[in-house]
């Protein structure tokens, strides 16, 4: 027993040293080429399809469509990788956008305040679930943030009730529908983002400490290495994410509700396993789930674009989720020695 | 000599009284019967309409699909697996079902209920397949699939409800009528559940299933085919789930492209209440009625406890929330007593 | 080898898969009229963006507009977010503005989220109404009311009063608590109850069903056992009335407990056959999807503005004016019909 968790320690050892394990790396590289070359048969296909596609503005526009819930992307990579899974994040952006409105209409907080305070309740939502779950660790973080999900979305109904806040400053819509030198304002944000985070995990001790971590936590435990901290950091990061979601949508929507953000957390999760983080923990890289968002993004609006019925659009995302999660396990070379024997033999 | 006697009897009664908190502590989800208890008389407190005959029939009428569900959920979770997509496919199977018995009103509801059951066991094999022969991920397999079988609920429904005149009255009558004087949906729960319990405890393969879930590598090297295992308890989830579209339907008497949007969420928090892990390995049948049964309490007494409509859903969360830790804290307690006990 | 062979696998897949989705295009959404497509922008494009998909009364509605459009020659667009939320709307306005469709109109899941969304439309040209849910004043042209809320309201409290001879205690039984259309059309309610001849009618409770099966049946199941004494239950909402309905059905209250509200005929021809429900309300979704088809017809052709006291031939409703509504304006299309025991046969398999 003792040898074995020496053998752990080193091997988390090693994989907090070593920035990337020779093979693994090769793996990835390959799974986010597949995603690359999906991404541009989706714009090849779609600018087949529809003459508006291939349109500069439009395309650029696009982004603003679905980045919105692309923020929560990331911390969610970190929290699968760790095993673990948030589902209340689509709730938390109710909840802290909601407070802002709420502030700033009602209680006559300025905006740049409420703003403020909306990312506060977003971290503060992320630092319940992450406390809870590691105050009670018997429980996963299926059933936790499933509790909190309910409980975050019913406070915004208490404090709304049926109504709809907004009448934000002027300024405000900025953020959903402004342009800096002709890019998008959500997309320069995303893009700041999508680096922070991609060096966040891929290049420091502590993105490390997470491989570590989803890789094998009682070892990483052995090994020194703060697993509740780091638990309490990444459920943080998911609640902030989700109030700047919070705040891009209620600019973008001008006005909030308890109601919006439904179905969020199944969207971005979907974003994720497309990426190629899995589930079962300690594998994935950030620019996967980063390539998956734009993949889906744009294949929603090209499909759109040729006005094709929502349900077949859920038809065609499921089965791209699918297919692009079954490829890579077919034993392809396999398949193809056998069908060159067989054509030898004929 | 009564010194002796009075302290012979306190110990007997010690002793006593220790193996009955043994007995009751083997019941792990002890916090959560006592949660339930407590909230009943709360509830009960309030609205005294509650404790009725009426109530508690209509209140286990309507867990009794939550429940089959929840038996199914139970399967895929102790596997280390969950089904997202059961929504869906109770959906797809209950529309398929009611668009059969309206166009062919002489269809007996025995067979009704077969061909819904058969079309989930068909959407469940597929999982099954994805899950264990190419070895994707549940959760993706799953989310993938309940885009699949809802977009296609709605193009087989093309935008249209089938409604309770096109039905045929043997056909609604499943959920209503009685067997023995109990409805009829809550003996194809006990009579599910009763098959379960000998499946799960006195079945090679019913052991398994945990074999597979506590520890797949160890399951393996004794020789149970991880894949067949898999493939069975996501069919079983499927044939549940189709199920429960036919007694949806029949219930509902309506069958819409949208039945049970968001559902499994429901379902797999019934599991886990409780107590099946969702790591593997662990899930009792107790549990899991007694979980369905909390839910199914919410849904009912909230409400009945006429409570602004505005906070029933922070209060649902709330007391989600407090049960599940209640009866964390309580497991612990027990744990603690057991290895108390063990050292003496 | 297999990175190669898996890429072109993955090449296949996606072209069969999109190519499928390519074939869908000529029969899912667009239709095009007279056969002379032209992507040059020559037929005009007309839009409609309903609630949610699957939901037959949103289809009747479509239908409608359809054939508004085919009548007056154009493209038709039909769109519906997969879920009633306002983020999906807004997803397809905008991949219309792409599209540089000609006119949208919107059955709207939230009356102010579309705002900035509709606004932009306007300002590239697209001629926006809204139809059935309204917009805000300022994100449209003009509104396509089904009919005049307040008559909603109180001729539901009218039948209900009628049905329990103006005594007795009624409750309502509501779709979401967002439901603006519905929350309105309360308000009506509770201000035609404080007229007079209704001293004796008591509105006990506001539930909402969330237009979901199970929740409709445990609140209905709640509101008879909290209020033994309930005549009769209010429910202007399809889920909601259909499952008060068979609630009442179920536990043999029929003649004992009414149900009342707006309803699908279809959904609720059972129960008014019964009796359970005696009668109640709707209009008909394939009229008001005409209407608004041609209301944007005559928006793009300029024949209105969307100004009050401008007023158009509406095809086979009639000459239809546009009227003050608060802050905009609106074309009424009528008063609500009433379905009762004589007539639902005939509406049964309509819609």
């Amino acid at each position: 027993m003792e040898q074995r968790v020496v053998n752990q320690n080193e091997y988390v050892q090693r994989t907090l040293t070593n920035k990337q394990e020779f093979s693994l790396k090769k793996f990835f590289l390959q799974w986010e080429w597949l995603l690359i070359l999906v991404f541009l048969l989706v714009l090849a296909i779609n600018t087949h399809l529809s003459p508006y596609f291939l349109n500069g503005a439009g395309l650029r526009d696009a982004t603003m469509i679905f980045l919105d819930k692309a923020f929560i992307v990331f911390p969610m990579v970190m929290i699968m990788i760790l095993r673990d899974i948030d589902i209340s994040v689509g709730s938390t952006v109710a909840l802290s956008s909601v407070v802002m409105a709420t502030l700033y209409n009602n209680l006559g907080v300025p905006m740049e305040a409420a703003i403020i305070i909306c990312l506060l309740v977003g971290a503060l939502c992320g630092l319940i679930n992450g406390l809870l779950i590691i105050k009670f660790k018997e429980l996963s973080a299926v059933i936790v943030t499933l509790g909190t999900m309910i409980l975050y979305r019913g406070l915004a109904y208490v404090i709304l009730e049926d109504q709809a806040s907004g009448n934000f400053p002027e300024w405000f819509s900025f953020f959903g529908w402004g342009h800096v030198a002709g890019i998008p304002f959500i997309l320069l944000v995303f893009v700041l983002f999508a680096i922070g985070f991609t060096l966040l995990l891929h290049k420091t001790t502590f993105g490390r400490q997470i491989f570590a971590m989803g890789n094998n936590p009682t070892a990483s435990r052995f090994s020194g290495v703060q697993v509740d901290k780091i638990k309490i950091i990444v459920f943080v990061l998911a609640g902030l994410m989700a109030a700047i979601t919070a705040i891009f949508l209620a600019s973008r929507m001008g006005s909030t509700r308890p109601n919006i953000a439904t179905n969020y957390e199944l969207d971005v999760i979907a974003m994720v396993a497309l990426g190629g983080i899995s589930t079962a923990g300690g594998k994935g890289r950030m620019l996967g789930a980063i390539i998956a968002i734009f993949i889906i993004g744009y294949l929603q609006y090209g499909l759109g674009l040729i006005n094709i019925a929502s349900q077949t659009m859920l038809v065609i995302i499921g089965i791209l989720l699918i297919v692009s999660v079954v490829i890579p396990k077919l034993n392809l070379k396999g398949i193809f020695s056998r069908f060159v024997k067989k054509r030898n033999t004929n | 000599m009564a010194e002796g006697t009075l302290g012979n009897s306190n110990s007997v009664q010690v002793a006593k009284k220790t193996s009955k908190l043994a007995i009751v502590s083997k019941f792990r989800e002890l916090g959560l019967l006592a949660f339930i208890i407590l909230l009943c008389v709360a509830v009960q407190a309030r609205n005294p309409s509650f404790l009725t005959m009426e109530n508690i029939n209509d209140m286990i009428t309507n867990t009794a699909i939550l429940s089959i569900l929840a038996l199914g959920m139970m399967l895929v979770l102790i596997t280390r697996g969950i089904d997202l997509s059961i929504g869906a496919t109770l959906a797809l199977s209950g529309m398929i079902a009611a668009q059969t018995v309206s166009a062919n009103q002489g269809l007996h509801p025995i067979l009704a209920i077969l061909l819904g059951t058969i079309i989930g066991i068909v959407c469940g094999i597929v999982i099954g397949f994805l899950v264990s022969k190419f070895g994707i991920l549940p959760i993706i397999a799953t989310l993938a699939m309940m885009n699949i079988f809802r977009g296609l609920t709605f193009t087989v429904s093309d935008g249209q409800w089938i409604s309770s005149y096109q039905m045929p009255e043997s056909f609604v009558s499943i959920a209503t009528s009685k067997i023995l004087g109990i409805n009829t949906l809550i003996v194809i729960a006990v009579v599910i559940y009763l098959i379960a319990f000998y499946f799960i405890n006195h079945t090679r393969t019913g052991r398994q299933i945990y074999a597979v879930g506590s520890n797949p590598d160890s399951a393996k090297v004794s020789g149970i085919s991880q894949t067949k295992i898999l493939m069975l308890v996501y069919t079983i989830m499927g044939g549940l789930a189709g199920l429960s579209g036919v007694l949806w339907v029949s219930k509902f008497a309506s069958a819409q492209g949208d039945t049970a949007s968001g559902y499994e969420l429901t379902v797999i928090a019934a599991c886990i209440l409780g107590g099946v892990s969702i790591a593997g390995g662990s899930g009792k049948l107790s549990g899991v009625i007694l979980g369905s049964l909390l839910l199914g309490l919410l849904n009912n007494a909230l409400p009945l406890l006429n409570v602004s409509p505005f906070w029933q859903m922070a209060i649902q969360g709330s007391i989600i929330l407090i049960a599940v830790i209640i009866n964390t804290l309580v497991k612990r307690g027990v744990v603690r007593n057991n290895l108390l006990r063990r050292k003496i | 080898m297999r990175r190669f062979l898996s890429k072109w696998a993955v090449v296949g897949l996606t072209v069969a898969m999109l190519a499928a989705c390519g074939d869908q295009k000529t029969n899912q959404g667009t239709e095009t009229e007279g056969g002379e497509a032209s992507s040059d922008g020559g037929t005009p494009k007309y839009a409609m963006v309903f609630k949610n998909t699957g939901n037959p009364y949103g289809e009747k509605m479509m239908d409608g507009f359809q054939e508004a459009i085919e009548e007056v020659g154009g493209e038709v667009i039909l769109r519906a977010p997969d879920q009633p939320t306002a983020e999906g709307q807004i997803q397809i306005i905008e991949q219309l503005i792409t599209q540089q469709v000609d006119a949208i109109a919107i059955a709207a899941n939230d009356q102010d989220a579309l705002e900035p969304v509709l606004k932009k439309a306007m300002d590239q040209g697209i001629k926006i109404l809204s139809v059935d849910s309204a917009v805000n004043a300022n994100s449209r042209l003009v509104h396509v009311n089904q009919a005049d809320p307040e008559r909603i309201g109180r001729s539901q409290i009218e039948a209900v009063s009628e049905m329990i001879n103006g005594e007795g205690q009624i409750a309502v039984l509501s779709a979401t608590s967002q439901a603006t259309n519905q929350n309105l059309w309360i308000e009506w309610m509770k201000k035609e109850l404080e007229e007079p001849g209704y001293e004796n009618i008591e509105l006990v409770k506001v539930a909402y069903g969330d237009d979901l099966r199970d929740k409709s049946v445990s609140e209905t199941e709640a509101l008879l056992k909290s209020y033994p004494d309930l005549k009769a239950i209010v429910a202007p909402t399809t889920v909601g009335i259909a499952a008060a309905g068979k609630v009442i059905t179920d536990k043999g209250l029929n003649g004992k407990v009414i149900v009342t509200g707006l309803g699908l005929p279809s959904e609720m021809a059972s129960y008014i056959e019964s009796g359970v429900s005696p009668a109640m309300f709707l209009w008909n979704p394939i009229d008001v999807g005409y209407g608004a088809g041609i209301a944007s017809y005559a928006l793009v052709q300029e024949e209105i503005t969307g100004k009050v006291g401008e007023s158009f031939e509406a095809g086979r409703l009639g000459e239809k004016e546009v009227v003050e509504d608060g802050d905009g304006t609106q074309i009424m299309l009528g008063d609500p019909f009433r379905f009762d025991a004589e007539n639902i046969d005939e509406w049964k398999d309509v819609y």
